[in-house]
């Protein structure tokens, strides 16, 4: 199977030398498609200080098909669900823009990247997302909240 | 015919589909300047002169539409010199616009290239590789002999993954002229020259196909019929705009009548938004709130429904225990002693609410006369058809026995397909009629309705009769059949010359 060989890599690589604030292992060593990250939230984003475990599977078709990331930690943010999925939506992840020679370590530093940038014109929820551009503080006050409470 | 004019400016004269229409001096001034063309458009007219109601279209088969696919391509070859791969997705990108294109290219040439994904280099030709230490970047499998391949972009993978990739684009997403460089970032266009080296005759067939079908999709004259397997596509000049003087039937290949403005089945005489309204209101709950509020009253007190089901007009309202009266719906107390018997119809406290009852039960019965007639043709359609078919196996049977030929008894297959045929036009007649303003043309619009009606009923009857006096009823049954053809024709005609001239008034906006 050509993917084992390709996951193998990329695990390597991430193992040896991780982007910043990301840390990478499997979820269960014999199981090379289900991953466990823990990603710090970035310095000067309501995140900060927290550690969110994010979930990455792999499927079978990988790297012909994307992976899927979602947060097993709760957080208050407008690109994640809130819910127990914790699903996220980012547009690289999406089967048609996907291409079978993108990375997961580029993947992981685009979800990171979005901790300190929201995009609320792709929200999943709405309600986060009109807070974001409305009432910063606010929102900023309660992601701040969230971390405290469920990422510390 | 001022109006007529700016109309008819919006199409070419080979669109021309209203042909006839024209005047004749309106024509003559036209083909002045070109007597050749103006020639053989008049034998056209001579040969198969035109009704108003029908608009020119052509019928195209997957050959022909390759085949105008690759005059295009060709064409535009010629004048930018790029290769032929190069050139279609180009065209592709521009949505086969090819003025716009070449427009496009001569200023801008490498904007163009690039928002295309094609990039400006058209060296070198599509062959795979065997490269000295390569490692594949989807799979990182290397190797010395290993098959790699890599379009013009140089984004270089091993023809395993590379044709992976094609394969999943083309057979589970059902892509084909957007398909990228599988490279990160990459949005060069995987060209048909890269694709035929690469993947198996079935996945080009499957390739050209999915092609063939966004270049119908793409252009504003093309449209494929939508009967079911049915793989003609025609064309037609009419415009997404000219719908509100035209109702475009088209016939295809397949036998299949559609319209070729919203791809529904033969909606003749009403146009296309009409019809669209028209189905919307039959599916609609707000009938049923119709239904509702012409058979029902609300309580005045608490508001909850009640419908009269018996009984004296002495209502007590099952929940608030409000007592009135049904016919005036004013208050029962102040009846006094006139049981039974409303006679208080003046009093103000009932008047408002009989109005509203009123309006609404005169609505929905006006409704309803329409979609009565309409839902009986169309049923009656559907029972004709059944009759024929199983007329069609008697006759067969009694062929043997009365010695007529088949082709005697073909008088019935006409008869029947007449049947549907108007029964068709008559069903949408009341669509269109519900949302006609009561003047002069609609009571004209309504003689022909009833004339057709009328013949279409009595060839229905003579229809039915047993199979042995069928035979007797042939000359009658070949009469009646030509004058529904010709009612409907008439019909159509006036109603099409109308719509065209837009001397229609209706009770609705559109």
């Amino acid at each position: 199977m050509g993917s084992i060989k390709r996951i193998s890599k990329e695990l390597t690589e991430l193992t040896e030398s991780p982007p910043e604030g990301i840390t990478v292992e499997l979820a269960d060593e014999s199981n090379v498609y289900e991953w466990k990250i823990t990603m710090e939230g970035p310095e000067g984003s309501p995140y900060h200080n927290g550690k969110f475990l994010v979930k990455l599977s792999l499927p079978t078709e990988y790297p012909f098909k994307p992976p899927t990331v979602s947060f097993a930690t709760k957080i208050y943010h407008p690109n994640v669900t809130n819910d127990e999925k914790g699903s996220m939506c980012l547009g690289m992840l999406r089967a048609d823009e996907w291409k079978p020679s993108s990375k997961i370590a580029a993947v992981l530093q685009f979800a990171r990247q979005l901790l300190s940038e929201p995009m609320p014109d792709d929200a999943v929820e709405g309600r986060i997302a009109e807070q974001y551009k409305n009432d910063r503080v606010r929102y900023e006050e309660v992601a701040r909240e969230w971390t405290r409470k469920h990422a510390c | 015919m001022d109006s007529d004019d700016e109309f008819m400016s919006d199409v070419s004269s080979q669109d021309d589909f209203l042909g006839t229409q024209g005047s004749d001096d309106e024509s003559l001034g036209e083909d002045f300047d070109d007597l050749d063309a103006g020639f053989s458009d008049d034998k056209d007219l001579i040969k198969h002169k035109k009704k108003p109601y029908e608009v020119e279209f052509k019928v195209l088969d997957p050959p022909d539409i390759d085949h105008e696919q690759l005059g295009q391509v060709n064409e535009v070859c010629a004048i930018l010199g790029l290769p032929p791969e190069s050139v279609a997705i180009l065209l592709r990108f521009g949505r086969w616009n090819k003025e716009k294109l070449i427009e496009s290219y001569m200023e801008h040439p490498e904007e163009t290239l690039e928002e295309a994904g094609l990039g400006s280099n058209f060296e070198g030709t599509a062959k795979t590789e065997r490269v000295p230490g390569f490692m594949c970047d989807i799979c990182c499998e290397d190797g010395d002999d290993l098959e790699t391949y890599a379009m013009r972009c140089g984004h270089r993978y091993c023809v395993d993954c590379y044709r992976h990739y094609l394969g999943q684009k083309i057979k589970e997403e059902g892509e084909a002229g957007r398909i990228q460089c599988p490279g990160d970032g990459c949005n060069r266009i995987v060209d048909s020259k890269s694709l035929d080296l690469l993947v198996t005759k079935e996945l080009q067939g499957r390739y050209r196909e999915l092609l063939t079908r966004t270049y119908v999709d793409d252009k504003e004259n093309l449209k494929w019929c939508p009967a079911p397997n049915c793989q003609y596509a025609i064309d037609c000049g009419v415009k997404n705009r000219d719908l509100r003087r035209i109702v475009p039937t088209v016939r295809c290949f397949c036998k299949h009548e559609f319209c070729f403005g919203c791809s529904l089945s033969d909606h003749q005489p009403a146009p296309c938004t009409l019809v669209k309204m028209w189905l919307q209101k039959c599916e609609d709950d707000s009938e049923t709130a119709n239904w509702i509020s012409a058979n029902t009253k609300e309580c005045t007190k608490c508001n909850s429904t009640i419908e009269k089901n018996g009984g004296c007009n002495h209502m007590t309202c099952r929940k608030c225990k409000y007592e009135f009266c049904w016919m005036c719906m004013g208050l029962w107390s102040e009846h006094g002693t006139s049981w039974y018997n409303c006679n208080r119809y003046e009093e103000k406290s009932g008047a408002d609410a009989r109005t509203a009852q009123a309006k609404s039960r005169s609505s929905l019965e006006r409704y309803l006369h329409y979609y009565n007639r309409y839902a009986n043709h169309e049923q009656s359609a559907k029972l004709d058809k059944d009759l024929y078919l199983k007329t069609e196996k008697k006759m067969t049977s009694l062929q043997s026995q009365s010695g007529l030929s088949w082709i005697e008894v073909q008088f019935l297959d006409t008869a029947s397909q007449a049947l549907q045929q108007c029964r068709q036009t008559l069903k949408w007649t009341y669509a269109f009629a519900f949302y006609l303003a009561r003047n002069n043309l609609t009571e004209i619009f309504e003689d022909n309705q009833k004339d057709l009606e009328m013949a279409v009923e009595s060839l229905s009857e003579m229809f039915e009769k047993p199979v042995a006096e069928l035979a007797g009823l042939k000359v009658d049954i070949l009469d009646k059949t030509a004058y529904c053809n010709k009612r409907r024709v008439i019909l159509l005609s006036d109603t099409a010359e109308n719509l065209k001239n837009g001397e229609w008034s209706f009770n609705v906006e559109w």
